[in-house]
Protein backbone atom coordinates (compact mmCIF):
# COMPACT_ATOMS: atom_id res chain seq x y z
CA UNK A 1 0.00 0.00 0.00
CA UNK A 2 2.83 2.36 0.85
CA UNK A 3 5.55 0.87 -1.25
CA UNK A 4 5.63 3.88 -3.51
CA UNK A 5 6.12 7.39 -2.25
CA UNK A 6 2.93 9.33 -1.86
CA UNK A 7 2.39 13.04 -2.36
CA UNK A 8 2.23 15.23 0.66
CA UNK A 9 -1.36 14.75 1.78
CA UNK A 10 -3.82 17.40 2.67
CA UNK A 11 -4.61 17.46 6.33
CA UNK A 12 -8.07 18.15 7.60
CA UNK A 13 -9.65 17.88 11.00
CA UNK A 14 -11.90 14.98 11.65
CA UNK A 15 -15.44 15.73 12.77
CA UNK A 16 -15.90 14.80 16.39
CA UNK A 17 -18.76 12.50 15.47
CA UNK A 18 -16.55 10.74 12.97
CA UNK A 19 -13.84 10.52 15.59
CA UNK A 20 -16.25 8.87 17.97
CA UNK A 21 -17.22 6.43 15.25
CA UNK A 22 -13.59 5.58 14.69
CA UNK A 23 -12.98 4.98 18.35
CA UNK A 24 -15.99 2.75 18.36
CA UNK A 25 -14.73 0.79 15.40
CA UNK A 26 -11.28 0.35 16.88
CA UNK A 27 -12.84 -0.91 20.06
CA UNK A 28 -14.96 -3.47 18.24
CA UNK A 29 -12.27 -4.55 15.81
CA UNK A 30 -9.53 -4.82 18.38
CA UNK A 31 -11.33 -5.57 21.65
CA UNK A 32 -8.03 -6.13 23.41
CA UNK A 33 -6.99 -2.61 22.57
CA UNK A 34 -10.14 -1.06 24.00
CA UNK A 35 -8.78 -0.47 27.52
CA UNK A 36 -5.78 1.36 26.08
CA UNK A 37 -7.80 3.47 23.74
CA UNK A 38 -7.86 6.47 26.04
CA UNK A 39 -4.08 6.66 25.84
CA UNK A 40 -3.84 6.19 22.13
CA UNK A 41 -6.59 8.65 21.34
CA UNK A 42 -7.33 10.78 24.40
CA UNK A 43 -10.97 11.77 24.65
CA UNK A 44 -10.44 15.47 24.08
CA UNK A 45 -7.95 15.06 21.28
CA UNK A 46 -8.47 16.20 17.75
CA UNK A 47 -7.69 13.59 15.16
CA UNK A 48 -6.58 14.64 11.72
CA UNK A 49 -7.40 12.78 8.59
CA UNK A 50 -4.93 12.71 5.73
CA UNK A 51 -6.31 11.73 2.38
CA UNK A 52 -4.04 9.89 0.00
CA UNK A 53 -4.65 8.84 -3.56
CA UNK A 54 -6.43 5.52 -4.06
CA UNK A 55 -8.85 6.28 -1.30
CA UNK A 56 -6.49 5.67 1.53
CA UNK A 57 -6.97 7.77 4.60
CA UNK A 58 -4.56 8.11 7.46
CA UNK A 59 -5.74 9.07 10.91
CA UNK A 60 -3.13 10.97 12.78
CA UNK A 61 -2.75 12.67 16.11
CA UNK A 62 -0.11 15.37 16.60
CA UNK A 63 1.55 14.47 13.35
CA UNK A 64 1.80 10.79 14.21
CA UNK A 65 -0.21 8.42 12.11
CA UNK A 66 -2.09 6.00 14.33
CA UNK A 67 -4.37 4.12 12.01
CA UNK A 68 -5.07 3.96 8.33
CA UNK A 69 -7.78 2.65 6.18
CA UNK A 70 -8.52 1.93 2.58
CA UNK A 71 -11.90 3.27 1.52
CA UNK A 72 -14.11 2.02 4.32
CA UNK A 73 -12.39 -1.27 5.06
CA UNK A 74 -10.84 -2.35 8.30
CA UNK A 75 -8.85 0.14 10.23
CA UNK A 76 -5.24 -0.96 10.24
CA UNK A 77 -2.90 0.14 12.99
CA UNK A 78 0.41 1.82 12.30
CA UNK A 79 3.39 -0.36 13.19
CA UNK A 80 4.25 1.96 16.02
CA UNK A 81 0.96 1.08 17.66
CA UNK A 82 1.63 -2.62 17.18
CA UNK A 83 5.05 -2.18 18.74
CA UNK A 84 3.58 -0.39 21.70
CA UNK A 85 0.72 -2.78 22.34
CA UNK A 86 1.92 -6.10 21.00
CA UNK A 87 -0.44 -8.08 23.19
CA UNK A 88 -3.48 -6.46 21.68
CA UNK A 89 -3.04 -7.83 18.19
CA UNK A 90 -2.65 -11.35 16.90
CA UNK A 91 1.04 -11.65 16.05
CA UNK A 92 2.22 -14.42 13.83
CA UNK A 93 5.82 -15.28 13.14
CA UNK A 94 7.50 -15.97 9.87
CA UNK A 95 10.76 -17.75 9.22
CA UNK A 96 14.07 -16.01 8.81
CA UNK A 97 14.27 -16.37 5.07
CA UNK A 98 11.07 -14.47 4.45
CA UNK A 99 11.86 -11.48 6.62
CA UNK A 100 14.16 -9.93 4.06
CA UNK A 101 11.46 -9.93 1.43
CA UNK A 102 8.83 -8.59 3.75
CA UNK A 103 11.00 -5.59 4.40
CA UNK A 104 11.04 -5.02 0.68
CA UNK A 105 7.28 -5.01 0.59
CA UNK A 106 6.42 -8.52 -0.56
CA UNK A 107 3.20 -10.19 0.47
CA UNK A 108 3.70 -12.98 2.94
CA UNK A 109 3.38 -16.33 1.22
CA UNK A 110 2.03 -19.41 2.92
CA UNK A 111 5.27 -21.42 3.06
CA UNK A 112 6.78 -18.60 5.10
CA UNK A 113 4.13 -19.31 7.70
CA UNK A 114 4.24 -23.08 7.76
CA UNK A 115 7.96 -23.84 7.73
CA UNK A 116 9.99 -24.49 10.82
CA UNK A 117 10.77 -21.22 12.49
CA UNK A 118 7.33 -19.83 11.78
CA UNK A 119 4.58 -19.66 14.32
CA UNK A 120 0.97 -19.41 13.36
CA UNK A 121 -1.85 -18.28 15.56
CA UNK A 122 -4.77 -20.67 15.22
CA UNK A 123 -8.28 -19.63 14.47
CA UNK A 124 -7.62 -16.46 12.53
CA UNK A 125 -10.32 -15.53 10.09
CA UNK A 126 -9.87 -14.40 6.56
CA UNK A 127 -9.66 -10.64 6.54
CA UNK A 128 -8.30 -10.37 10.06
CA UNK A 129 -5.63 -7.76 10.72
CA UNK A 130 -2.44 -9.37 11.94
CA UNK A 131 1.03 -8.32 12.92
CA UNK A 132 3.93 -10.33 11.59
CA UNK A 133 7.31 -10.56 13.20
CA UNK A 134 10.49 -12.21 11.97
CA UNK A 135 11.94 -15.33 13.51
CA UNK A 136 14.01 -14.52 16.57
CA UNK A 137 12.67 -10.97 16.68
CA UNK A 138 10.56 -9.31 19.26
CA UNK A 139 8.81 -6.61 17.33
CA UNK A 140 6.51 -6.78 14.37
CA UNK A 141 7.81 -5.86 10.95
CA UNK A 142 4.57 -6.06 8.99
CA UNK A 143 0.93 -5.31 9.44
CA UNK A 144 -1.24 -7.21 7.06
CA UNK A 145 -4.58 -8.72 6.32
CA UNK A 146 -5.14 -12.47 6.29
CA UNK A 147 -6.00 -13.69 2.82
CA UNK A 148 -6.91 -17.16 4.10
CA UNK A 149 -7.89 -18.57 7.45
CA UNK A 150 -5.16 -20.05 9.63
CA UNK A 151 -6.42 -23.49 8.83
CA UNK A 152 -6.36 -22.87 5.07
CA UNK A 153 -2.80 -21.62 5.20
CA UNK A 154 -1.71 -24.86 6.83
CA UNK A 155 -3.72 -26.94 4.37
CA UNK A 156 -3.16 -25.20 1.04
CA UNK A 157 0.34 -23.94 1.81
CA UNK A 158 0.61 -22.03 -1.41
CA UNK A 159 0.21 -18.46 -2.58
CA UNK A 160 -0.37 -15.30 -0.60
CA UNK A 161 -1.19 -15.93 3.02
CA UNK A 162 -1.05 -12.43 4.41
CA UNK A 163 -1.42 -9.35 2.29
CA UNK A 164 1.19 -6.77 3.16
CA UNK A 165 -0.35 -3.43 4.10
CA UNK A 166 2.34 -1.64 6.04
CA UNK A 167 5.88 -2.80 6.64
CA UNK A 168 9.00 -1.48 8.30
CA UNK A 169 10.67 1.01 6.04
CA UNK A 170 7.79 1.71 3.69
CA UNK A 171 6.73 5.23 2.95
CA UNK A 172 4.16 5.32 5.68
CA UNK A 173 6.85 4.32 8.16
CA UNK A 174 9.08 7.08 6.83
CA UNK A 175 6.31 9.63 6.72
CA UNK A 176 6.54 12.37 9.29
CA UNK A 177 3.75 14.83 9.64
CA UNK A 178 4.57 18.39 10.52
CA UNK B 1 -13.84 2.76 29.45
CA UNK B 2 -14.39 -0.45 31.37
CA UNK B 3 -13.93 -0.74 35.11
CA UNK B 4 -10.60 -2.52 34.88
CA UNK B 5 -9.14 -0.05 32.46
CA UNK B 6 -5.53 0.80 33.31
CA UNK B 7 -5.00 4.22 34.81
CA UNK B 8 -1.66 4.70 33.16
CA UNK B 9 -0.51 4.19 29.65
CA UNK B 10 0.82 0.69 29.25
CA UNK B 11 2.45 1.36 25.95
CA UNK B 12 5.72 -0.44 25.57
CA UNK B 13 8.47 2.00 24.90
CA UNK B 14 10.48 0.90 21.92
CA UNK B 15 13.90 2.14 21.06
CA UNK B 16 14.20 2.89 17.40
CA UNK B 17 17.49 3.03 15.61
CA UNK B 18 18.68 6.58 15.08
CA UNK B 19 20.12 5.75 11.70
CA UNK B 20 17.50 3.70 9.89
CA UNK B 21 14.53 4.25 12.24
CA UNK B 22 13.83 0.50 12.56
CA UNK B 23 13.72 -1.32 15.85
CA UNK B 24 17.43 -2.19 16.22
CA UNK B 25 16.82 -5.90 15.75
CA UNK B 26 15.78 -5.22 12.17
CA UNK B 27 18.79 -3.06 11.36
CA UNK B 28 20.51 -6.04 9.81
CA UNK B 29 17.95 -5.96 7.02
CA UNK B 30 18.30 -2.24 6.46
CA UNK B 31 20.63 -0.44 4.14
CA UNK B 32 23.05 0.81 6.76
CA UNK B 33 23.69 -2.15 9.05
CA UNK B 34 27.23 -1.15 9.98
CA UNK B 35 26.28 2.41 10.81
CA UNK B 36 23.29 1.21 12.79
CA UNK B 37 25.53 -0.96 14.88
CA UNK B 38 27.84 1.92 15.67
CA UNK B 39 24.89 4.02 16.62
CA UNK B 40 23.54 1.38 18.95
CA UNK B 41 26.93 0.90 20.52
CA UNK B 42 27.13 4.60 21.20
CA UNK B 43 23.61 5.26 22.38
CA UNK B 44 22.29 2.02 23.83
CA UNK B 45 25.28 -0.19 24.62
CA UNK B 46 23.08 -2.38 26.81
CA UNK B 47 21.08 -3.49 23.79
CA UNK B 48 23.98 -4.48 21.61
CA UNK B 49 24.45 -7.94 23.09
CA UNK B 50 20.78 -8.77 22.74
CA UNK B 51 20.54 -7.58 19.17
CA UNK B 52 23.85 -8.71 17.79
CA UNK B 53 24.21 -11.96 19.62
CA UNK B 54 26.90 -13.73 17.70
CA UNK B 55 25.99 -17.28 16.90
CA UNK B 56 22.30 -16.74 17.40
CA UNK B 57 21.68 -17.03 13.71
CA UNK B 58 23.56 -20.28 13.39
CA UNK B 59 21.67 -21.85 16.25
CA UNK B 60 18.40 -20.71 14.84
CA UNK B 61 18.88 -22.00 11.35
CA UNK B 62 20.38 -25.32 12.32
CA UNK B 63 18.12 -26.23 15.19
CA UNK B 64 15.05 -27.22 13.20
CA UNK B 65 15.72 -29.38 10.19
CA UNK B 66 18.72 -31.35 11.42
CA UNK B 67 16.74 -32.49 14.39
CA UNK B 68 14.12 -34.27 12.31
CA UNK B 69 16.69 -35.60 9.98
CA UNK B 70 18.58 -36.93 12.90
CA UNK B 71 15.61 -38.97 14.00
CA UNK B 72 15.00 -40.22 10.50
CA UNK B 73 18.60 -41.18 10.08
CA UNK B 74 18.74 -43.09 13.34
CA UNK B 75 15.83 -45.18 12.18
CA UNK B 76 17.30 -45.89 8.79
CA UNK B 77 20.97 -46.30 9.54
CA UNK B 78 23.25 -47.87 12.14
CA UNK B 79 24.93 -45.55 14.66
CA UNK B 80 28.26 -45.18 12.82
CA UNK B 81 26.52 -43.94 9.73
CA UNK B 82 24.48 -41.61 11.87
CA UNK B 83 27.55 -40.11 13.34
CA UNK B 84 29.07 -39.58 9.93
CA UNK B 85 25.88 -37.99 8.67
CA UNK B 86 25.66 -35.77 11.71
CA UNK B 87 29.18 -34.51 11.34
CA UNK B 88 28.44 -33.84 7.70
CA UNK B 89 25.37 -32.02 8.71
CA UNK B 90 27.07 -29.77 11.18
CA UNK B 91 29.67 -29.00 8.53
CA UNK B 92 26.86 -28.11 6.19
CA UNK B 93 25.30 -25.85 8.75
CA UNK B 94 28.63 -24.22 9.42
CA UNK B 95 29.26 -23.69 5.75
CA UNK B 96 25.85 -22.18 5.36
CA UNK B 97 26.45 -19.86 8.26
CA UNK B 98 29.80 -18.81 6.86
CA UNK B 99 28.26 -18.20 3.47
CA UNK B 100 25.46 -16.17 4.99
CA UNK B 101 27.99 -14.10 6.86
CA UNK B 102 29.99 -13.52 3.70
CA UNK B 103 26.91 -12.47 1.82
CA UNK B 104 25.99 -10.10 4.61
CA UNK B 105 29.40 -8.49 4.71
CA UNK B 106 29.36 -8.15 0.94
CA UNK B 107 26.01 -6.46 1.10
CA UNK B 108 27.28 -4.14 3.82
CA UNK B 109 30.29 -3.26 1.69
CA UNK B 110 28.14 -2.46 -1.29
CA UNK B 111 25.91 -0.28 0.79
CA UNK B 112 28.82 1.54 2.32
CA UNK B 113 30.17 2.24 -1.15
CA UNK B 114 26.79 3.46 -2.26
CA UNK B 115 26.48 5.76 0.74
CA UNK B 116 29.93 7.12 0.04
CA UNK B 117 29.07 7.81 -3.55
CA UNK B 118 25.95 9.64 -2.49
CA UNK B 119 27.86 11.70 0.03
CA UNK B 120 30.39 12.62 -2.61
CA UNK B 121 27.63 13.62 -4.96
CA UNK B 122 26.11 15.75 -2.26
CA UNK B 123 29.42 17.40 -1.52
CA UNK B 124 30.00 18.21 -5.15
CA UNK B 125 26.54 19.42 -6.08
CA UNK B 126 25.99 23.11 -5.98
CA UNK B 127 23.10 25.37 -5.26
CA UNK B 128 22.81 28.30 -7.58
CA UNK B 129 21.04 31.54 -6.79
CA UNK B 130 20.59 33.27 -10.08
CA UNK B 131 19.42 36.85 -10.28
CA UNK B 132 17.33 37.36 -13.36
CA UNK B 133 16.09 40.74 -14.52
CA UNK B 134 12.42 40.85 -15.31
CA UNK B 135 11.50 44.43 -16.11
CA UNK B 136 13.61 47.44 -15.49
CA UNK B 137 15.19 47.23 -12.09
CA UNK B 138 12.92 44.37 -11.05
CA UNK B 139 14.41 40.99 -10.42
CA UNK B 140 13.55 37.44 -9.56
CA UNK B 141 15.87 34.93 -7.97
CA UNK B 142 16.02 31.45 -9.42
CA UNK B 143 17.19 28.89 -6.90
CA UNK B 144 18.29 25.63 -8.43
CA UNK B 145 20.09 22.57 -7.18
CA UNK B 146 18.36 22.25 -3.81
CA UNK B 147 16.81 18.90 -4.69
CA UNK B 148 20.26 17.27 -4.63
CA UNK B 149 20.26 17.75 -0.88
CA UNK B 150 17.05 15.87 -0.41
CA UNK B 151 14.91 18.91 0.19
CA UNK B 152 11.30 19.07 -0.84
CA UNK B 153 11.23 21.97 -3.27
CA UNK B 154 7.56 22.69 -2.75
CA UNK B 155 8.02 23.05 0.98
CA UNK B 156 11.12 25.16 0.63
CA UNK B 157 9.39 27.42 -1.85
CA UNK B 158 6.55 27.89 0.60
CA UNK B 159 9.03 28.76 3.32
CA UNK B 160 10.72 31.32 1.11
CA UNK B 161 7.39 32.88 0.34
CA UNK B 162 6.46 33.04 3.99
CA UNK B 163 9.76 34.42 5.10
CA UNK B 164 10.10 37.11 2.47
CA UNK B 165 6.42 37.84 1.91
CA UNK B 166 6.71 37.42 -1.80
CA UNK B 167 5.67 35.11 -4.57
CA UNK B 168 7.66 31.93 -4.61
CA UNK B 169 6.98 28.95 -6.78
CA UNK B 170 8.44 25.77 -8.16
CA UNK B 171 8.83 25.86 -11.92
CA UNK B 172 10.24 23.50 -14.47
CA UNK B 173 13.31 24.68 -16.25
CA UNK B 174 14.13 23.95 -19.88
CA UNK B 175 16.59 21.20 -19.04
CA UNK B 176 13.87 19.20 -17.33
CA UNK B 177 14.73 19.88 -13.69
CA UNK B 178 12.80 21.94 -11.21
CA UNK B 179 13.78 25.17 -9.59
CA UNK B 180 12.35 27.72 -7.23
CA UNK B 181 11.54 31.18 -8.51
CA UNK B 182 11.36 33.84 -5.83
CA UNK B 183 9.92 37.18 -6.84
CA UNK B 184 12.08 39.92 -5.48
CA UNK B 185 15.72 40.93 -5.39
CA UNK B 186 16.56 38.74 -2.45
CA UNK B 187 19.68 36.86 -3.38
CA UNK B 188 21.60 37.73 -0.23
CA UNK B 189 18.64 37.19 2.05
CA UNK B 190 17.97 33.78 0.57
CA UNK B 191 21.58 32.83 1.04
CA UNK B 192 21.33 33.77 4.68
CA UNK B 193 18.02 31.99 5.09
CA UNK B 194 19.34 28.77 3.62
CA UNK B 195 22.38 29.02 5.82
CA UNK B 196 20.24 29.33 8.91
CA UNK B 197 17.44 26.90 8.20
CA UNK B 198 18.77 24.17 5.98
CA UNK B 199 21.88 22.86 7.58
CA UNK B 200 22.12 20.04 5.04
CA UNK B 201 23.33 22.55 2.48
CA UNK B 202 26.92 23.61 3.06
CA UNK B 203 27.32 27.33 2.57
CA UNK B 204 30.37 26.84 0.42
CA UNK B 205 28.22 25.02 -2.08
CA UNK B 206 25.98 27.99 -2.74
CA UNK B 207 26.82 30.23 -5.67
CA UNK B 208 25.33 33.59 -6.34
CA UNK B 209 25.31 34.55 -9.98
CA UNK B 210 23.88 37.34 -12.01
CA UNK B 211 22.03 36.62 -15.18
CA UNK B 212 23.29 38.88 -17.95
CA UNK B 213 21.32 39.59 -21.04
CA UNK B 214 23.80 37.49 -22.97
CA UNK B 215 23.76 34.10 -21.37
CA UNK B 216 27.29 33.07 -21.97
CA UNK B 217 28.72 32.36 -18.58
CA UNK B 218 25.58 30.57 -17.49
CA UNK B 219 25.37 27.74 -19.94
CA UNK B 220 26.32 24.88 -17.60
CA UNK B 221 24.32 24.73 -14.40
CA UNK B 222 20.73 23.88 -13.50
Amino acid sequence: MFKKPFPHPQKSKLKSSAQRAIRQRIATEFPLLAPHLDFIIPKKSQLDVLKLPDRISLYSLDGQVLFFQHFDDQLIPHLRIVHQYPDCFPIIQTDRGATRFILKGAHLMCPGLTSAGAKMVDGLEKGAVVGVKGEGKENACLVGIMKMTSEEIARINDGVGVEACHYLGDHLWKYVGE
Amino acid sequence: MSADAPTESQAKSITYCGVCSFPPEYCEFGTSAAKCRDWLQKNHPELVAAVYNPGAIIVESSSYFPYHEHILISILFPPEAVEAAMSNLSVDAKEKAVKAEEAASKRAEKEAAKAEREAAKKASSRVILKRVERTKRKHVIVVSGLEAFGLDLKKVAKDFGKKFACGSSVTKNPSGGEEIVVQGDLSDDILEFIEENYSVVPVDNIDQVEDKKKKKSEAGPA
